[in-house]
């Protein structure tokens, strides 16, 4: 309540209009998390939008969304759009996290322990 | 916003390639207020440069647009730190460093579902600003511990004084911290495991 409507600004840039082809990622209930893990099938394929070839580049060891969306400088909800049309195209793979149920796991736990014990 | 102007990296280093036996990834989410040393935290353990992912936020406006008649609505890109730790062959910790903004925290769609849980970082000399989160990660059942951060000029307070000042249950775990240092930071991490292990070792006792 202190700075109402502070640093909003309106609009969206249409840089991302462009490159979404107008599709929103707040239409679609993502299934992909930030730590979902992408890997491509193969290299990027001649003919293919800018923001696609540079997943295909920079997938070919596995990469969480995040990090794309680091590495391209664009929005996750940009790159979940990105990453929805290689994955309905079947250029990438993706591994989803580990989902806690309601309580996590004890050997995942007990994994993340050991991992941690070695830093 | 920071102007923390560090050059962004455009394609992932050769060294930061995760194997291609990564399976799965796990994700913990740093949470405080403004300077507390989130960004230092996630840093001074992660095995790359912390990179920044960004989201764009809309909210649909107060008033009404005069000559169309529909719902204005406005829109900011709000910035998050994360690194990332390699546990073991198959799977990856991520540690995402919320922006200072509180008002953000739980509007950034996805952050909190699928996590982990979460490490309160607080500063003595503005505990107040702990209050609504700890108060939020309740309601939302993420579990949490709560890492002191130390500042020098920070008054020393005894953490039995500090649990009370936060109104912390018995249970949750508080501790110390010095966020520029790799083994700090890591024992925080691994508090927030080890209290994730108990939970889930007892799940009826809470
Ligand atoms: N003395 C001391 N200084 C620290 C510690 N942790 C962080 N700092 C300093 O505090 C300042 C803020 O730290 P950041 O890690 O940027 O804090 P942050 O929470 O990410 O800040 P915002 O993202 O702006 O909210 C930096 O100048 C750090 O060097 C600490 O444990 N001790
Ligand atoms: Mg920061």
């Amino acid at each position: 309540m202190s700075n109402p409507g502070g640093d909003w600004e309106d609009g969206t840039p249409e840089r991302l209009y462009v490159i979404t082809g107008g599709r929103s990622g707040d239409l679609e209930p993502s299934h992909l998390d930030l730590v979902t893990l992408i890997i491509a099938k193969s290299g990027p394929k001649p003919g293919m939008q800018p923001e696609h070839a540079a997943i295909m580049r920079m997938c070919q060891t596995p990469l969480s969304l995040a990090e794309i969306s680091a590495y391209l400088g664009l929005p996750v909800s940009v790159v979940t759009v990105l990453l929805g049309d290689l994955l309905a195209a079947g250029r990438v793979l993706s591994r989803p996290p580990v989902a806690p149920a309601k309580l996590p796991d004890l050997a995942l736990i007990e994994a993340v322990i050991d991992g941690l014990r070695k830093l | 916003m920071d102007f923390e102007s560090s050059e962004r990296a455009i394609a992932p280093r050769r060294e930061d390639a995760l194997p291609a036996t990564a399976a799965a990834a796990v994700k913990v989410v740093i949470v405080g207020g403004f300077g507390v040393g989130k960004t230092t935290l996630v840093g001074s353990v992660s095995e790359i440069r912390p990179l920044t992912t960004e989201e764009t936020m809309t909210q649909a406006g107060v008033g009404v647009d005069d000559t169309a008649g529909v719902e204005r609505k406005t829109s900011t890109t709000v910035a998050m730190d994360f690194g990332r730790i390699s546990i073991n062959e198959e799977l990856v910790l991520y540690l995402f460093g919320t922006p200072g903004q509180e008002r953000f925290w739980f509007l950034w769609r996805g952050l909190f579902e699928g996590a982990l849980g979460a490490v309160v970082l607080v500063d003595t000399r503005r505990l107040e600003v702990s209050f609504d989160v700890i108060g939020r990660l309740e309601e939302r059942g993420v579990p949490f511990v709560v890492a002191v951060n130390s500042f020098p000029d920070a008054p020393e307070h005894p953490l039995e004084e500090l649990r009370s000042a936060l109104d912390l249950p018995a249970s949750v775990p508080l501790v110390f911290c010095d966020a520029r240092r790799r083994d700090s930071s890591r024992d925080v991490l691994m508090t927030l495991m080890r209290y994730l292990h108990s939970l889930a070792a007892a799940p009826e006792a809470s």
